[in-house]
This record gives structure tokens, C-alpha cells and sequence, in this order.
């Protein structure tokens, strides 16, 4: 059975129909972790390093151990005994890759402002907070390496064990000699250096967790605002020595997490050990300025981007060097975001000849991890703006330089370079679509005669092109890749003897309204209305099974598994119906929630009767089970593709140097589409994170590794007020990869976004001379800009 | 981002409050809280009571008294904005009113609150003190009138005595032309720099975060006064302002943009 073989029945895929999330979220019934009314709970506060770098030399608790409410205060040396393993880092990307033991508490020596030191628990948060304040720790303060430019030349050692700043290297070079020769023949050459600044992802929710032991002693309920409680109970296991079947990991509602939850944190396991010790629910919830500097930030890496070209702008090699910046500890899967954007760097256009090298360094930061696009967006960002400055060298328009090198649509599959095989798009017509829409020449023309006037509002137009390798993963090319686990999904179709439908995922949504989709997945594959489906998910006891949500996975690969599973439990209820029927299974159709004899149509058995029959089983078939219920897990074949055209149009005061993003248009093939306006949803807040990359955010660090903007007065997260209303477009080529044709789109819209604004940014001042700005664009930043190149001239 | 523990008391009337605060020298007015209770959460400041005078019932007003508008301390920054006699009398007021912060901000602070927390980074002090405002105090020893030009005495400092209680800020009308220039990144940000200018029988121009207190852009109130155009002005607009440098704007960038503002505030004026 495919997609397309119930004509008859009514099509709820494709429907936009509200999210049934939204009613306890805006009303406030949803409970988050911190919500949770636990009884006797004892409260965490953590003493972090306010330095960067430095030796702990001592640390007093004696006061702090006798403030009112003060249950405990342990030093990274009391607990040492708690583990059986290091904090986890599931992604080695090389054999040789170095990582540093890094436990949930510091022991000699701190590594990044932020990092815990002492960990104090009290009988309420306020008394643990003054404990805190009251336990000294003296330091030897040591030089921090802040910089990757000064981290790769290894003058000053983040990690004072470590005889370089280099966790590892990382290359793909399919063919050297012909990146080589493409180099020497080219006509033209483009040789950039960018940087990715570092984010600070901002979920609206903070990290939040609460461990109940249960009061018999054996085993451990874990409440956490994560994304991934499948994964966090492996790991939880692995580092606390706890066997799995003891521990069950709840994520309650969850406020978003961008990546920054798809994360094994200190503060997790801490909870966690000292449960186990004070034998007693212990609770953490982090203030939002603390965890802008505990909570991994995204981002972070130097580039230096070559291509070569023909006289024509036929781009015949793309050579890639990075610097990639690990913070002072390799998170979960920290090494890896690099790789993920490793085979992208060609972008949407056919290219021959490539060479990409990492080195990932160690600073004396917080951690980073993957965060929205992990990898993809950086690519983008490289292969973009260098089209863009491909094409001023060549005094060609940006949108021509990108029809010459696209990838044709008849060349899908596409077999890259970089070895991937891209499944479907339609480059072109993306493109087309989108110029269109914004009204391209007029623009341009718009352009020129406020050019001419003088005008110091400035206008410029930028165009980005965006493929992106999502749906994590398959298995087997992750094990090529080193990743630590597999990349497959579980689901269970469950129907019930009232013939209401339970849908057991191993996703773990976080915003993302996968309650709402895989209903109607089910619903659509069913003929039922998605209200009589009910999706359960975030509970290891619900959900045994699953991988967990991020790199915009959930759909593609387990509302795959749900398909499939929805897909079995038809093919059951079948027999049953021809059992029951006394007919040949294949005289049978399925149409409107009904088996019915082909050709007889009022000859039917409701799929109501049958569900009620298989609770009975009064009467089924010789060798079928009783209940309708089918379990799959789904390992997809290939990664899916999304990819777009986004062109943002600024305007940029000259007298200032205010950024204003005066409109925005993005074309996204994200395949089919379940429900259009969760599509758009996820497009909206994609864009938005791309542009506050491109325009607004970025973590600052003075001299000694202090975190200059911990609040969000200060790091500035865009708000609807700051930008237009997106005018979003779609092409639709589905995925073969999997049966629904999806690809996913969770992180598309941030992927395409920051290369079309800076391009935009930097097109509106080309005729100034102006090549490149650096991210953010901050007015001072532009104003400066505009002087020097003024001055220059 | 806990405050330290501190006893807090609710007062009914103006002279309750002050009984209140007379009666503990770390006590302090709890007004909207949306300055005051940021700066407790950072434990910048450690106030030992709060005296909360958010229910004093006849401190919420507007009303026209002869040649002036008299507001009452605990008008909130929403009603300031919406109010149809300000609109009407002193527009520049329900104009920076509208901008300050974001919506909920705005329907929580107080312009008594902003006035008395006397922050140069704020709204509503440069544009008092360009307009020439007056601040009515009531303390143990009575009542008495302030002129805004000697309110503003230094950084988060000023003419109040930690037992005076500002209870009413009286606002000249006649100002018919205004202009407002706040320049930020985000809508709901504080200013980078931001420019206050009002046209009556004179012009007056206050600025925003030029300095630890409000200003008056002297310079160019004296060059304006002398004849000068609008770009002549604006061109010396930063003399005598102390900007500091952050995270938004070095010093240099606060200087040039004082000049950018002042200019386009008075090319609006006409
Ligand atoms: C997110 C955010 C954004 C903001 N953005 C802006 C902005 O863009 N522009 C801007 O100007 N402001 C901004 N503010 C500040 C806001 O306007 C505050 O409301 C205002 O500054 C203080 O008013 P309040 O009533 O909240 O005073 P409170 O915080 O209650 O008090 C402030 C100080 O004044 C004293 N005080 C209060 N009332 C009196 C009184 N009647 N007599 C004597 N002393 C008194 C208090 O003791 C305290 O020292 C922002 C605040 C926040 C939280």
C-alpha cells in the first residue's frame, strides 16, 4: 500500500489544521519540569567558576554547611566515588580524537566561567542559594585561550593535561589532485575567512530537572526538560553505574530546546547521584543567567572558504579549511556538528572537485553543541556568500552565478562529490519561484535609483540557495561516521477495543506539534478524524524505544515508523476481516475506516468491529495473535534533502549603520507536507534564528573569558517587532526515501536565512566597495564599515 | 537572581509611607518594581523593607491644572501613553511613553518610579528635564517643588531624600512640536542614545544615555537660540555630553549618533 492508494477516502495529510498542543500550552495546563509539585524535594544550586581558566586551590564549605536548610555541600572530590564513567561524548570522530574526562563537578582544575564546582542542596532553593553564597573557593587563576585563530597555534594550552589545543582533525578529500589542478586552471579563485560567532540558544524553558527515587530504594524516576529522554536514560545508566531497568526518564512539557536539550548535562547526573545518596528527590532548575553560560552554545568556528571558477562562473572546486570551536569539553555529540555540515559545503550547485579539512579546538568557553542546523547552516553561510562574492568578481548578477551551477532537476538522484546521494529537488524552480515572488527586477532597479539619488537608505537584495542533509540517520552511515548510536525510530500503532487509537513514538517533541502531525498521519492511513487518535511519547515507560528529536528527524524517520506500523496493523485487521468476511483477503479493500468487498461495496465490515473482535478474539484466524497492534522501528535508507531559496531585502541607513530587514521570501521543498501550517510554523521561527544570527546574537567575552551579555537584556534575541512579515512560498518534490515523501523542515528556515540577509547586507554597500560583514551586523559595526570604505575611496 | 531577604510593607496613604520609610534607613519605595526589583535580583541593591506604594489609591492621575498637566507618580507608562489630555497638551510624553520597553513593561512601571530611579538610560527623565517638568516631593517636613534641571544629581542619584516620596511631576503645556528619536537594536530595548526635542516658544532637546544622568543638549539649545540651522546645530550636538562605552556602542559611535539623532529630531520639528 502506498500513499496514493485510497482515492475514495478524505485526505487529512496536507490539511493545515490547528495544533491540539496549543490549548494547554497557552493556557497554562501543560506542567514543565519545574512545575512539578514533588513533595520534600531538596533543592541543587551549583558554585560555578567565575573563572575562565584556573587551579582550585581550596574550597571552604564549613560555613556554608551550617546555613539554615543546608542538607549537603559536596566538592567535585566527595562525589568522585559516584561514577562509573565521565560525562558522555557519544561522537568520536577519529580514532585518535582527544577528550578530556569531564565530570559533573570540577576537581582540580576549572576550564570555562560556568563550569560547577560545589554543589549545595538545601531544603528550598532561597537557602541554597544563600549556602551558596557562602562557600569560598580560591583559585590560581591560569592564562585562557579564547580565540581559535590563537587556540590552533597552541601558545596557550586550554587544557593544561593536553599538549595541543587540536581534539582532533578531520578531513574528506575525494580527489586531491583534482582540486589541485582546478585550482591552478581556474579563471577566477575566491578566498574567504568567516566567522561563526557564537550562540546562545535561548529555549524559552530553561534546563529544569527533578529525580524522585522511589521510596522503597531500586529505582529512579528522571523529570527533565530534555530532548531526548531515550538517549539520557543510556547515558544516565552508563555514568552512574544504575542499571537501565532502574531508571525511567519523563519529559514533561518541554518550552523548546533548539539543540541545547539534546544534551547529558551535570546538573542531570548530579540530581541523579545525590538522589541516590540522600536517598530523597532532589530538584535543579537553572536561572536563565546561569544557564546562558551552563548550557551549550551553537555556532563557533572560523572558515576559510575557496572556490575556483571558470571565465563563465562555472564553479569547479570548492576547498574548505576549518576551525572549530569545542568549548572546554566535548558535550554528547560536540566533535560531530562540523561533520554535518562536512558534505555540504558545495551547497546546491554540481561541483567536482572538493576538499574539506577541520580542526576542532578546545577553548577555555562553554561547551558547544549542536544548535538549530548544527553544521548545515555553517556550510550555507560559506558556499553562499562566496557565490555572492564569485559573482561581484565577475560582475554577474547573484541569482544568474547560482542558475549556472545548480545541479539539474533531471540529474536527481544525485550522487555528490562529497558522497551523498541528494534524493529529489528542483533548484531552478525554487529560485525562479522566489525571485518572482520578490519581485527581483524591480528590486534591483528600486536599488539603483536610490543609488543615483544619494539616497542614504540604502537598499540591498540577498539571494541564498540551501541544501541540507536531515532525517538522522541511517544507521550504517553513522557507524561510517563514528557516531556512538543508531539513527532509527520506533513507533506502535495500538487500536483499542473502542476502537480508539493509541500511537506510542519514540520522537520527543519540544514545540514541534508532533502530537498533532502523527495524528493526523495515522487518521489520513486509517479513515478515522485524528481526534480519536491519541499520541503518547517522552516516557521511557510509555516508550521503551526511540531515538529522540533533533536535526529535524521527527517526521521523515519516525513519522515514517508510524506510517509503517499504521500500515501493519491494516494488513492484520485484514485477515480478520476476511476471516471474519468469508472472503479472500485480496477481494478485500480498505476505504473510509471499513474492509469492504471489491466491486460489492456494501458488503463491509467496519474497522470498529474488528478492533472489538481482536480485544475478544472470540473468533480470529488460526495463527493471529489477539489485539491490533503493530511495533515497528524504521532505520530509513538515506538522509532526506530539504533545500530553498530564501533573498532577504535590507535596508541599511547609511548615517547609522541600522540593519532594517525590510521583506523576506523563502521558497522551501521540504517534500510533502502533513499539516502546511505547522510547515510554516517551523519555517517562521527558522528564519527568525537566522536572521537574529545574521543581525542580533552573539555571546561576547571580555579578556579574561567572561561572559559580557549572561542576560537577555543584553543578548538579543529578535522579537516579531523586529521583522517583517515572511512571505513564504513552496515547491514540492517528494522525498524517495521514505513512503510519505517528507523531508523535514525544523531546521531549513535557519539554514537558508543568514547568508541571504548578510549577502543582502553587504550587496546594499557594494558599490561602496564593501565585501563582507561579519556576523552580527550591529550598527556600529555596518557604520564602521561604510567610513572605512568611504575613506578608502 | 535571588534577592537577599527583606521585610516588605503595604502603605495606604502618602503619610504612611513616609512614617514607614522614616522609621528604617535602608528601607525603599516600591513603586512599579521594574527597576527596583532587577536591581535586588542582582543583589546590586539590598534594600532591608520595601515600602509598596502600588496601592496608593490617588496617586494614578492626569488632569490639567492652568498652564500645566499635573501627573501623579504612580500614572502608569501605558495610561501616560494613551492619555487623550497628554496627547492633546504634552504629545511628547504619550509619544515616549509608547516606546518604553515592551507592552507589559509599560502597563507595570510608573513615570514616578522611572523619575525617582533617575537613570540617564531612561526615557522619561531627559524628556522632564527637556520639557523644564517640576516634581512635587512630600517628606516628614512637607511638601515641596523640585525643578527637573536640579532633580537629576548623578548616576541613579537624586534631589529625593531616602524619606521624601515623589508624588506628582507637573508638566508645562505649550510644547506643540515634538520629536522623539530613540535609537535601539530591538523594539523593546533600552536607547543606545535617544533624543528628545520639544518647540514651544523655544527648543528645547534633551538626551538619553548621553551621560550618567539625563541632559540638555546645551550646545546646541544655545546655537539653535543664536540662529543657527538645523545641520550647524546638530553638528556640535555631543559637546558637553560624558556617553560611556558597552556592549552597544563604544563611545565614539554614542558621539555620532548623538549628532545623527538631534539632527533628524529637529529636522521633524520643521
Ligand atoms: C525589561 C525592561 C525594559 C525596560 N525598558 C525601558 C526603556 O526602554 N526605557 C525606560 O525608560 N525604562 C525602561 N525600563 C524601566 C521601566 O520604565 C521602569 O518601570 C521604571 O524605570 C521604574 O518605574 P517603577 O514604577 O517600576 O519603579 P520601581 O522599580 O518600583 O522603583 C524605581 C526606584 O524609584 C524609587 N521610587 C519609585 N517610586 C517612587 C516614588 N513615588 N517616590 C520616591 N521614590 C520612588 C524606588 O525606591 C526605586 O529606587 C525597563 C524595565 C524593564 C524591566
Amino acid at each position: 500500500m502506498t500513499m496514493t492508494d485510497s482515492p475514495q477516502q478524505e485526505r487529512i495529510i496536507g490539511e493545515r489544521r490547528l495544533r491540539r498542543e496549543d490549548p494547554g500550552l497557552l493556557s497554562g495546563e501543560n506542567r514543565f519540569s519545574d512545575d512539578l509539585v514533588v513533595p520534600g524535594a531538596l533543592h541543587l544550586v551549583l558554585v560555578r567558576s567565575p573563572h575562565a581558566h584556573a587551579k582550585i586551590l581550596h574550597v571552604d564549605a564549613n560555613a556554608a554547611r551550617s546555613m539554615p536548610g543546608v542538607v549537603a555541600v559536596l566538592t567535585g572530590q566527595d562525589l568522585q566515588s559516584e561514577w562509573a564513567a565521565p560525562m558522555p561524548c557519544a561522537w568520536p570522530v577519529t580514532p585518535d580524537m582527544k577528550n578530556p574526562a569531564h565530570y559533573p563537578l570540577a576537581t582540580e582544575y576549572v576550564h570555562y566561567a560556568g563550569e560547577c564546582v560545589v554543589a549545595v542542596v538545601a531544603r528550598s532553593q532561597i537557602e541554597a542559594v544563600d549556602a551558596a553564597g557562602a562557600v569560598i573557593v580560591e583559585y590560581e587563576e591560569l592564562t585562557p585561550v579564547l580565540d581559535l585563530e590563537d587556540a590552533v597555534t597552541d601558545a596557550s594550552l586550554a587544557h593544561e593535561e593536553l599538549d595541543s589545543n587540536a581534539s582532533f582533525v578531520w578531513s574528506l578529500d575525494p580527489n586531491p589532485e583534482a582540486v589541485e589542478a582546478a585550482f591552478r586552471e581556474a579563471a577566477v579563485t575566491v578566498s574567504e575567512r568567516y566567522v561563526q560567532q557564537r550562540l546562545i540558544p535561548a529555549a524559552m524553558e530553561p534546563r529544569a530537572m527533578v529525580v524522585v527515587p522511589s521510596p522503597m530504594g531500586g529505582d529512579y524516576t528522571v523529570y527533565s526538560a530534555t530532548q531526548i529522554p531515550h538517549v539520557l536514560r543510556v547515558m544516565l545508566a552508563l555514568t552512574t553505574g544504575i542499571p537501565e531497568t532502574k531508571l525511567r526518564v519523563v519529559a514533561p512539557s518541554v518550552g523548546g530546546g533548539f539543540g541545547s536539550k539534546l544534551d547529558v548535562y551535570a546538573e542531570e547526573l548530579l540530581c541523579l547521584v545525590l538522589a541516590r545518596r540522600l536517598r530523597q528527590p532532589v530538584r535543579f532548575t537553572e536561572e536563565r543567567g546561569e544557564g546562558t553560560m551552563a548550557t551549550i552554545h551553537g555556532r563557533g568556528q572560523v572558515q576559510y572558504m575557496e572556490l575556483a571558477a571558470n571565465a563563465d562562473g562555472k564553479v569547479t572546486a570548492v576547498r574548505v579549511k576549518l576551525l572549530a570551536d569545542m568549548g572546554a569539553y566535548l558535550q554528547l555529540v560536540t566533535p560531530g556538528v562540523p561533520l554535518l555540515g562536512a558534505f555540504l559545503y558545495h551547497g546546491v550547485y554540481d561541483i567536482g572537485a572538493y576538499s574539506f579539512t577541520c580542526t576542532g579546538l578546545f577553548t577555555n568557553k562553554t561547551p558547544t553543541d549542536a544548535y538549530r542546523g548544527a553544521g548545515r547552516p555553517e556550510a550555507t553561510y560559506a558556499i553562499e556568500r562566496a557565490m555572492d562574492t564569485l559573482a561581484r568578481k565577475l560582475a554577474m548578477d547573484p541569482a544568474e552565478i547560482r542558475r549556472r551551477n545548480f545541479i539539474a532537476a533531471e540529474k536527481f538522484p544525485y550522487e555528490s562529490v562529497a558522497g551523498l546521494v541528494f534524493d529529489s529537488g528542483s533548484y531552478q524552480e525554487n529560485l525562479a519561484k522566489a525571485l518572482d515572488r520578490a519581485g527581483y527586477a524591480e528590486l534591483r532597479a528600486e536599488q539603483q535609483r536610490r543609488r543615483a539619488a544619494g539616497d542614504p537608505r540604502r537598499l540591498g537584495i540577498g539571494v541564498s540557495c540551501y541544501v541540507e542533509m536531515c532525517g538522522l540517520a541511517p544507521s550504517r552511515v553513522l557507524a561510517s561516521l563514528n557516531y556512538g548510536a543508531g539513527g532509527w525510530e520506533a513507533a506502535t500503532v495500538r487500536i483499542l477495543p473502542t476502537s480508539k487509537v493509541q500511537v506510542v513514538t519514540g520522537t520527543a517533541p519540544h514545540g514541534q506539534g508532533h502530537e498533532t502531525s502523527w495524528s493526523m498521519i495515522v487518521a489520513d492511513k486509517l479513515g478515522i478524524s485524528p481526534d480519536d487518535v491519541e499520541v503518547l511519547h517522552s516516557d521511557t515507560a510509555i516508550a521503551p524505544h526511540g531515538m529522540d528529536t533533533y536535526g529535524s528527524r521527527s517526521l521523515s524517520v519516525g513519522g515514517t515508523a508510524i506510517y509503517l506500523a499504521t500500515e501493519r496493523v491494516i494488513e492484520k485487521a485484514l485477515k480478520i476481516a476476511a476471516h471474519q468476511m468469508e472472503v479472500a483477503e485480496e477481494d478485500l479493500e480498505y476505504v473510509g475506516a471499513s474492509f469492504r468487498v471489491k466491486g460489492s461495496p456494501d458488503q463491509q465490515l467496519p474497522l470498529a468491529a474488528i478492533a472489538f473482535e481482536a480485544f475478544t478474539a472470540h473468533n480470529l484466524p488460526d495463527g493471529v495473535e489477539p489485539n491490533l497492534e503493530a511495533s515497528i522501528s524504521w532505520d530509513p535508507p538515506n538522509f532526506t534533502f530539504p533545500n530553498g531559496t530564501h533573498i532577504a531585502v535590507v535596508e541599511v541607513d547609511e548615517e547609522t549603520g541600522r540593519v532594517q530587514l525590510e521583506r523576506y521570501i523563502a521558497v522551501d521543498d521540504c517534500g510533502n507536507q502533513i499539516n502546511p501550517m505547522i510547515v510554516e510554523g517551523q519555517v517562521h521561527g527558522g528564519i527568525t534564528q537566522g536572521v537574529a544570527q545574521a543581525l542580533y546574537e552573539e555571546a561576547l567575552y571580555d579578556a579574561s573569558g567572561q561572559l559580557l551579555n549572561a542576560s537577555l537584556a543584553d543578548y538579543l534575541v529578535p522579537s516579531a517587532a523586529e521583522l517583517p512579515s515572511f512571505e513564504l512560498g513552496s515547491t514540492v518534490t517528494p522525498s524517495p526515501t521514505n513512503p510519505l515523501g517528507v523531508k523535514g523542515v525544523g531546521e531549513a528556515g535557519t539554514i537558508g536565512s543568514a547568508p541571504a540577509v548578510i549577502n543582502a547586507v553587504v550587496d546594499a554597500l557594494a558599490d561602496l566597495g564593501v565585501t563582507d560583514c561579519p556576523m552580527p551586523a550591529t550598527p556600529e559595526r555596518v557604520y564602521s564599515l561604510i567610513q572605512q570604505a568611504t575613506a578608502a575611496r | 537572581m535571588y534577592p537577599s531577604s527583606f521585610d516588605y510593607r503595604r502603605a495606604s496613604s502618602v503619610q504612611e509611607a513616609i512614617a514607614m520609610l522614616s522609621s528604617d534607613e535602608d528601607a525603599k519605595v516600591l513603586a512599579g518594581g521594574h527597576s527596583l526589583i532587577p536591581l535586588m535580583k542582582l543583589r546590586l541593591a539590598s534594600p532591608s523593607m520595601l515600602v509598596d506604594i502600588g496601592r496608593i489609591s490617588n496617586l494614578s492621575y492626569v488632569r490639567k491644572e492652568g498652564s500645566q498637566v499635573a501627573i501623579g507618580a504612580l500614572t502608569r507608562h501605558r495610561d501616560v501613553e494613551t492619555s487623550e489630555l497628554l496627547a492633546h497638551e504634552v504629545p511628547i510624553l504619550s509619544k515616549v511613553a509608547g516606546q518604553i520597553g515592551d507592552p507589559s513593561v509599560r502597563h507595570v512601571g510608573t513615570i514616578g518610579g522611572s523619575t525617582a530611579h533617575g537613570d540617564g538610560a531612561a526615557d522619561f527623565p531627559a524628556a522632564l528635564l527637556a520639557l523644564g517638568a517640576t516634581m512635587v516631593a512630600e517628606g516628614p517636613s512637607g511638601r515641596r517643588e523640585i525643578a527637573a534641571s536640579e532633580f537629576f544629581k548623578g548616576f541613579l542619584e537624586t534631589a529625593l531624600a531616602p524619606d521624601e516620596i515623589l508624588t506628582e511631576i507637573r508638566v508645562p503645556t505649550g510644547f506643540t512640536k515634538y520629536a522623539f528619536q530613540k535609537f535601539n537594536r530591538r523594539a523593546q530595548d533600552w536607547a543606545i542614545v535617544g533624543v528628545v526635542a520639544v518647540r514651544g516658544e523655544r527648543t528645547n532637546v534633551g538626551f538619553i544615555n548621553m551621560g550618567p544622568t539625563p541632559l540638555r543638549a546645551t550646545a546646541v539649545e544655545e546655537r539653535l537660540s543664536a540662529g543657527a540651522s538645523v545641520e550647524e546645530a546638530a553638528a556640535v550636538a555631543d559637546e558637553g555630553t560624558s556617553p560611556s562605552a558597552d556592549i552597544n556602542a563604544s563611545v565614539e559611535y554614542r558621539r555620532h549618533l548623538a549628532r545623527v539623532l538631534v539632527k533628524r529630531a529637529l529636522s521633524e520639528l520643521g
